[in-house]
């Protein structure tokens, strides 16, 4: 090799950093959104869900404090190294102000590391689970859309109020399967219920026939679906086909519009859920849907929902404090009350959840579904309260015992 | 009732019926990875995004061009097996002559894109594709109760199986397959057109993957990574049958469904990666798998 | 030889200034343990012919040991990474003995399936913290002399390991037992015939191999304060090739900068392009397969008529 052609090799190497980002834009605030954007949850925030940050900026007007509102946004491909490695690089380098949270909980707890190391107000919002207000809790993590002790609460105590005793649960083999498990437990057991049996299936399974012939043979009333994207769809899937839903109750313990969506009413029909946002409530969240639709092309998840409720919040708490500074306005959004059209009376607690009503939804039948996306029919509303318990979570070390 | 390890009876039997499902998936997979291997020795890594492409070609002809499911069948596998053709043209033909490693990594980086691509034109969550009308319902089987789509998909590829065994191990088309890998030069040589034969192989082997995906379109979400964690297994089964042979294929992915099957009572976490114990197991008792030749 | 010093002393050169270049000193510490984590790899396909398929396993246990070891027995730092060396020394020992007998292909196979059994016990153990991984793993410090909490105390820390671990397999591939491996690469039954051990060399480089990834795997548990699923998954061990196959397997240099090119890449496409990074990343896997097969650096050596060294 000649001596050119090293200097050639060298330049190159060199070019190749030359483009990194550098210095912190201090008279700007900057909002990252750190998500899936290509795997399995893409579909339940995703793309979207930085279209639908734009669109509340550009709905506050653009600015706030004069400063100018700057979006950073990555495929965390759901590896936690991506995740948290982008958010301090940013904290270090792009004057980041806050982050929002998008889906897998492994990745979330990650982040709320550096959230924590760093201080910058992290939102997490995709991720369900309950440890990030729980042992992972930071006093710069905000939990916002929904966690796995409501899911577990809403479903479970509405089917055992029906009658559903006796359960038996698929559960996908992963830390956040068993937690959603757990939950659903905690209430089945509380009022009087059983579980019958519960198969762990690896993260993955596309064919769940053979469990779903364990669940059947377990003589339970109800099916408890523990997992999520498209474990989900395969196992409610094969439970359709074996014709299991007509002699159990199948309760979905994480389900999205979306995976209804991709499932098919014809497949979802019956199913138990529950969710902290649904586009046909009211006025106030078709009007959003209306909107979010004619850019998406879609209705929008209770997670994109969120994602728009939280970046107002954020830059309404910016705007009252006068500072990005973190701690003040961490100490302004866990004071304020959060009335949106995702939220009613939602607060945050001292743990950092937000604890807001969450609805029990039953899944409609095709003859019941009179226009697109009419998917859902509201079997209860429950209140902060009952979803998410009148206590913080004692596990989290901020929670004065 | 009779028991088998704590397990009634009847549940045994279900379980093992459910494993033969999984099993004929599995069978008709590894023979077109068998096949491509034998005849081409390449490592077809590629083989689970033809198992994918073959399932959306099923949505795509059912839900813009109105092609229904019976049509599928045939075409799908078809268009697919196409691809593939066009695929050997461009690429793997210029690989023969280097290491058999490459083939694999190119089948790796084709995978990739091809699951890239299904990725952001049809999401991460997939595809919802409907039982056929003419096999729906559910067929009582005293000790259990079968979809007959299932029933179906035992038929279809226990069949497609025979068929291809047949064709390649009795006939005068499969002798000078089989001639052409021993020696290839020879069989050129008498006048037979090698490279169109090897060219149409791989196709025939792609068509087979997607004709497994057309199969499992009405059992499982059609989604961009349906193929990707399988292939891993297919090529599992492969090396335990022994590569290349395309009865050891056939035969260790009906086994390998039911002993999976069986884990999926026994040790249901387990039942992901139960195959690849058994490869490490059958590589140190029989290094050339079950059915293969000792090189 | 000389513009080869030269080359060498201007990458230290830059290396050593790099974080007061603007430069990210987090990510440069990512890219020196991939670029090791490469280096050790083309141990193995790049001297030895031998394709591994399974390779993040050996990162991955270790980073899992270390970041085990730190949190949970309160070991120092060196102590928790000699600690992670050593289990994946073990590992590597255990799944080459069964590997090595076999060749090609098979060996590709064995080695996949083995690491997915490593995958699979990642996930199903109690310490490895299931998908949500081992968290916050601190950095500690060396001997309780230097803190390596400050990132740039940690980037001359892990620089100094990779340099070291660098001119050990230059060493390593330029001694007897090197020489041997080159005779195995270009004939095996012609070196059995001679009376080498064949099994033997092999088992030694993939030992050697494996400890060198499970070092990589470490340090990077420490330097991003976590070991993950997804250190450990097969995914890893193809991004493990792709960059030993796009900066030219078999040469010194062709790890480190084809680690340097596939990080960047991610880096910069997860910003832009989402669901299109595996498209890309597929595209160069073909485009090096077929064009050229000798890799970034092995092409230029090939053009400018230096024989590889």
């Amino acid at each position: 090799m000649t001596r050119n052609s090293k200097f050639l090799a060298l330049g190159a190497l060199l070019g190749l950093y030359a483009s990194s980002p550098a210095g912190a834009a201090a008279d700007q605030v900057v909002i990252g959104d750190i998500d899936d954007m290509s795997g399995v949850y893409a579909d339940v925030l995703g793309q979207a869900g930085v279209d639908v940050i734009n669109m509340a900026i550009s709905d506050f007007g653009g600015t706030v404090l004069g400063k100018k509102i700057t979006v950073l946004s990555v495929d965390h491909q759901n590896k936690p190294d991506i995740g948290a490695s982008k958010f301090r690089e940013w904290a270090d380098q792009n004057g980041l102000t806050m982050v929002l949270g998008g889906s897998n909980t492994g990745v979330s707890i990650a982040m709320s590391k550096v959230a924590a190391a760093k201080k910058v107000p992290f939102i997490a919002i995709g991720a369900g689970g309950a440890s990030l207000t729980g042992v992972d809790c930071t006093p710069y993590t905000v939990h916002y859309a929904y966690d796995t002790t409501a899911l577990g609460n809403g479903t479970a105590s509405a089917i055992i109020k029906e009658g559903g005793k006796t359960w038996f649960f698929i559960t996908a083999d992963y830390a956040f399967g068993t937690q959603l498990q757990d939950a659903a437990t905690k209430v089945v057991l509380a009022n009087g219920g059983k579980v019958l049996g519960a198969v762990r299936a690896p993260l993955g399974t596309t064919d769940y026939s053979s469990f779903l012939l364990q669940a059947q043979a377990s003589g339970a009333q109800v099916l408890g679906l523990a997992n999520a994207g498209t474990d989900f769809s395969n196992s409610l899937k094969a439970a359709n086909e074996f014709g299991i839903t007509k002699t159990m109750k199948p309760a979905a313990l994480l389900a999205f519009l979306t995976d209804i969506h991709a499932a098919t009413l014809q497949t979802a029909q019956g199913l138990y859920l529950t969710t902290g946002f649904y586009w046909d409530l009211n006025d106030q969240t078709r009007a959003f849907a209306k909107r979010f639709f004619a850019k998406v092309n879609r209705m929008p998840t209770m997670d994109q929902a969120a994602f728009y409720s939280a970046t107002i919040q954020y830059l309404n708490a910016v705007k009252a404090v006068g500072s990005t500074d973190s701690d003040k306005v961490m100490a302004q959004l866990k004071k304020t009350k959060i009335n949106d059209f995702f939220a009613k009376d939602g607060y945050i607690r001292e743990d950092g959840l937000m604890v807001h009503s969450m609805y029990v939804m039953k899944v409609k039948t095709p003859a019941e579904s009179k226009y697109p996306w009419d998917y859902y029919k509201v079997v209860k509303v429950m209140t902060g309260e009952e979803a998410d318990g009148t206590q913080p979570d004692p596990s989290c070390p901020m929670v004065k015992k | 009732m009779t028991t088998v390890f704590g397990v009634p009876l009847p549940a045994i039997l279900g379980q093992l019926m459910l494993g033969l499902v999984n099993g004929s998936f599995y069978a008709l997979l590894s023979l077109g990875l068998a096949v491509i291997f034998g005849l081409l020795g390449v490592v077809n890594f590629a083989h689970g995004a033809f198992y994918m492409l073959g399932a959306f070609a099923a949505y795509i002809g059912l839900q813009f061009l109105g092609i229904n499911y019976w049509w599928a069948l045939l075409l799908a596998p078809l268009t697919v097996g196409l691809l593939g053709v066009l695929i050997e043209r461009l690429f793997l033909r210029h690989l023969y002559q280097v290491e058999p490693v490459y083939g694999l990594l190119l089948t790796f980086g084709i995978a990739l894109i091809a699951e890239g691509i299904m990725r952001s034109l049809f999401g991460a969550s997939g595809k919802s594709y409907p039982v056929p009308p003419l096999l729906q319902g559910v067929l009582n089987l005293g000790f259990m109760i079968l979809p007959i789509y299932r029933a179906w998909v035992v038929m279809a590829s226990v069949t497609v199986c025979g068929l291809t065994w047949f064709l390649i191990e009795r006939t005068r088309l499969g002798a000078r397959l089989r001639a052409a890998t021993e020696n290839a030069r020879l069989v050129q040589a008498f006048g037979i057109n090698v490279p169109v034969m090897v060219m149409c192989t791989y196709g025939a082997g792609v068509a087979l993957a997607a004709l497994a995906g057309v199969l499992a379109a009405p059992v499982i979400q059609v989604s961009p990574l349906m193929g990707s964690s399988l292939v891993i297994v297919v090529f599992a089964v492969v090396v335990i049958g022994g590569m290349g042979s395309i009865v050891g294929a056939i035969v260790s992915g009906l086994v390998l469904g039911l002993i999976e099957g069986l884990t999926k009572v026994v040790y249901p976490e387990a039942s992901s990666i139960v195959v690849f114990v058994i490869m490490a197991l059958v590589l140190i008792w029989r290094p050339a798998g079950l059915f293969g030749k000792e090189p | 030889m000389r513009a080869q010093i030269a080359l060498y002393v201007g990458l230290g050169l830059l290396a050593l200034v790099a974080p007061f270049l603007g430069l990210y000193p987090v990510f440069l510490m990512k890219l020196l343990c991939f670029a090791m984590f490469a280096c050790a790899f083309n141990l193995l396909l790049g001297f030895t012919k031998m394709l591994s398929f399974g390779h993040a396993a050996y990162f991955g246990a270790s980073a899992y040991i270390t970041g085990w070891l730190v949190t949970v027995q309160g070991w120092g730092t060196l102590e928790a990474i000699l600690g992670g060396v050593a289990v994946s020394m073990l590992l590597g020992a255990v799944i080459g003995a069964i590997a090595v007998r076999r060749q090609g292909i098979y060996f590709a196979m064995i080695t996949l399936a083995l690491a997915q059994v490593v995958y699979f016990v990642c996930l199903q153990a109690q310490f490895t913290g299931g998908e949500n991984g081992l968290q916050g793993i601190a950095r500690g410090s060396l001997l309780g002399l230097l803190s390596l909490g400050d990132d740039r105390a940690m980037y001359y820390f892990v620089l100094a390991v990779f340099v070291a671990v660098f001119l050990f397999i230059r060493r390593i591939v330029h001694s007897p037992f090197g020489q041997v491996l080159k005779a195995i690469r270009a004939n095996e039954p012609r070196a059995v015939s001679l009376g080498y051990k064949v099994d033997r060399y092999k088992l030694t480089a993939f030992v050697l191999s494996a400890s060198l990834a499970g070092l990589a795997g470490s340090l990077k548990a420490l330097v991003l304060g976590f070991a993950t699923l997804s250190d450990v998954s097969q995914g890893n061990s193809g991004e493990v090739i792709l960059m030993t196959l796009l900066g030219g397997s078999g040469t010194f240099l062709g790890p480190f900068v084809g680690a340097n090119v596939v990080i960047t890449l991610q880096e910069y496409l997860s910003d832009l392009a989402g669901s299109w990074v595996s498209v890309i990343i597929g595209a160069i896997f073909v485009v090096c397969v077929m064009v050229f097969r000798r890799g970034v650096v092995g092409e230029i050596q090939r053009r400018f008529g230096q024989r590889s060294d």
